[in-house]
């Protein structure tokens, strides 16, 4: 797993993992492909112990071994939808499939929404398992957000510190 | 987009198109040209990351370069972290040996397996059973995914622990790693790494009894060969044709061509395509394969050299066993070397690697500067050399399929292209699939 999570213990037992997590999502040279990074890393200073923060670089079928065991579970990860960079996208994937025209999928590979179809088919979804998704544009070398997705930073991250105290 | 062609009056000019559009780039399409009933041009298009990479790389410290390569492919950034250790090391002189070559061979397994899992149990066989995706395949099958998620994890937990980028404590880096880990750390893997080595024998097992389209092929393989090991980090690069050259000399003899209708790369040797991956690293090197590994290919009943594209699916299940295998052997023998990493004099000069990432070898050169700063990048991924022979196996493919609908043949098209394994959306995850007539 290509991921770092604030507060986990690698090592003999792997990670420690606590019962609610935020998983932000992305490339961090990716441009605007960074935004759930960012995000995971914006919330990483305002959250005590009681929430892990995770980054995944990785493929998103990792997500199905970070979220193991979980309780509640935010995902964060740029979008590609119909809507302007920095529009917000919120989805409770609890409920049902998450938007396939915000996070296309195809059948060559695993994507944010396969990932999650997968893990509902294997009963392996968190009890509640919500996604924040962020329209980015074209995703450039390097690791610098765009300024559209950029002010949507903030606002998603407090969104999601609500989220956390319902 | 809705045509004017009917599949079933071969005579008019057709073309079946399939667009992979990765969600970031948009880029990179088949299109083939059908004239008479008979195949005209197949061009194959596949986004390449590594190009903007490379200008990217230039101006940089050499310590950042693991790191920045990381990046370029989410599947695969142990084989471009390899790749790129091992050609600066070439230029400062360094050689790494003992325990931390052992640990670049680890997490390479662990790079395998989880990436041959991944394309094995969900990305291709589907495939086989008719599924049209992954997901339905875990609805009707939940225990064969979980199985293949197993093994997946197991994977890992190796690179998990060993580190593949740089927000993670333990790293790779010119000369060693940022960190070893102690043996409890490693011994801590084995119980999980048994258990997916058991299911690893079942999954080739399994893969090795499905039903492969009667299609064989004459590859000129390449793979390196190492002398006593199968391939991960070194060896010479070797062909079916013979060729054995040190990976250095890549370039003498493997050729990049541009080609009008892709902003990517083709590769040949001695200006013919060939055939880099699991399949050809299994024809090269089964003599190095490890005892289960090797049983378990004879116990498939195929007859080697591999020459069908489908079977390397088996050609991956045999290499998830065998990295499984090699990890086991890796940690039952670790001994933690002295230092994490060995000293490296900063010193001006060009080197060159080859390694083996999952897909087929990856080429890297780079030129620093007497500061350690790269001047100049180039590599060449295991994509962009299979480009050309995925698409002599479409057009040795293409005619039993011609009097399919385009929508048929598309999707065929994609079942041949997905034997390779592609990696065709390194930034992020989607591609789709359209069907264009005229």
């Amino acid at each position: 797993m290509k991921t770092s999570a604030s507060g986990t213990v690698h090592g003999q037992a792997g990670p420690v993992l606590a019962p609610i997590r935020i998983i932000g999502i992305g490339n961090g040279f990716r441009g605007d492909d960074a935004v759930g990074l960012v995000v995971a890393r914006r919330l990483r200073g305002l959250i005590g112990p009681h929430v892990q923060v995770a980054e995944a670089e990785g493929p998103c079928l990792d997500l199905l071994d970070l979220i193991e065991g979980a309780e509640k579970v935010v995902l964060v990860d740029a979008a590609s939808g119909p809507g302007p960079e920095g529009q917000i996208h919120r989805f409770d994937a609890t409920a049902g499939q998450i938007g396939r025209e915000v996070f296309p999928t195809s059948t060559h590979t695993i994507g944010l929404a396969e990932a999650i179809e997968i893990g509902r088919a294997l009963g392996r979804l968190p009890a509640v398992t919500l996604v924040y998704g962020i329209e980015i544009g074209a995703a450039a070398i390097g690791s610098e957000l765009s300024l559209a997705v950029s002010a949507a930073v903030e606002e998603v991250a407090a969104r999601i510190l609500g989220e956390l105290s319902e | 987009m809705p045509g004017t062609a009917d599949a079933n009056q071969p005579n008019k000019e057709r073309t079946i198109a399939v667009n992979l559009i990765a969600r970031v780039e948009g880029e990179g399409a088949l299109r083939v040209t059908v004239e008479g009933g008979q195949v005209k041009d197949v061009e194959l298009r596949i986004f390449e990351p590594p190009r903007y990479f490379e200008a990217f790389l230039r101006g940089r410290d050499y310590r950042e370069v693991p790191d920045i390569v990381a990046r370029i492919c989410g599947i695969c950034p142990i084989a471009y972290q390899m790749s790129a250790v091992h050609a600066i090391e070439q230029i400062f002189g360094v050689r790494v040996e003992g325990s931390l070559r052992e640990l670049r061979r680890l997490i390479y397994c662990g790079e395998w397996v989880e990436s041959h899992a991944l394309h094995i149990y969900l990305l291709q066989a589907p495939d086989f059973f008719g599924y049209e995706s992954g997901i339905a395949m875990a609805k009707d099958h939940p225990e064969l995914v979980s199985r293949g998620l197993q093994i997946k994890k197991a994977g890992n937990r190796i690179m998990s622990l060993l580190g593949g980028r740089s927000v993670h404590p333990v790293s790779v880096q010119v000369g060693g790693f940022s960190r070893v880990p102690s043996r409890d750390e490693l011994n801590s893997l084995a119980d999980e790494l048994r258990r997916a080595r058991d299911a690893a024998q079942d999954a080739v097992r399994w893969v090795s009894r499905f039903e492969f389209p009667d299609f064989t092929q004459d590859y000129q393989t390449v793979a390196l060969r190492p002398a006593d090991e199968y391939p991960f980090n070194e060896g010479p690069i070797a062909s079916s044709g013979g060729l054995e050259i040190p990976a250095p000399s890549f370039e003498e003899r493997f050729r990049e061509q541009q080609v009008p209708y892709s902003n990517a790369l083709h590769c040949t040797l001695d200006g013919r395509p060939y055939l880099a991956g699991a399949l050809a690293r299994v024809n090269l090197n089964v003599d190095r394969l490890s005892p289960l590994a090797k049983q378990a290919l004879a116990e498939t009943g195929l007859t080697l050299p591999l020459r069908n594209p489908f079977h390397g699916i088996v050609a991956r299940a045999v290499e998830v066993l065998y990295a499984l295998e090699e990890a086991l052997r890796i940690i039952n023998q670790y001994e933690p070397p002295p230092a994490p990493s060995v000293l490296v004099t900063v010193r001006a000069g060009t080197g060159m690697a080859c390694t083996e990432a999952p897909r087929g070898i990856l080429y890297h050169r780079y030129q620093v500067d007497a500061g350690g700063t790269i001047q100049e990048a180039k590599i060449v991924p295991p994509t962009s050399q299979n480009q050309r022979r995925i698409e002599e196996d479409l057009r040795a493919f293409l005619p039993r399929i011609l009097d399919r609908s385009d929508q048929e043949a598309a999707l065929e098209c994609e079942k041949v292209i997905r034997c390779y394994d592609p990696c065709i959306s390194c930034a992020t995850h989607f591609l789709r699939l359209e069907v264009e007539r005229r």
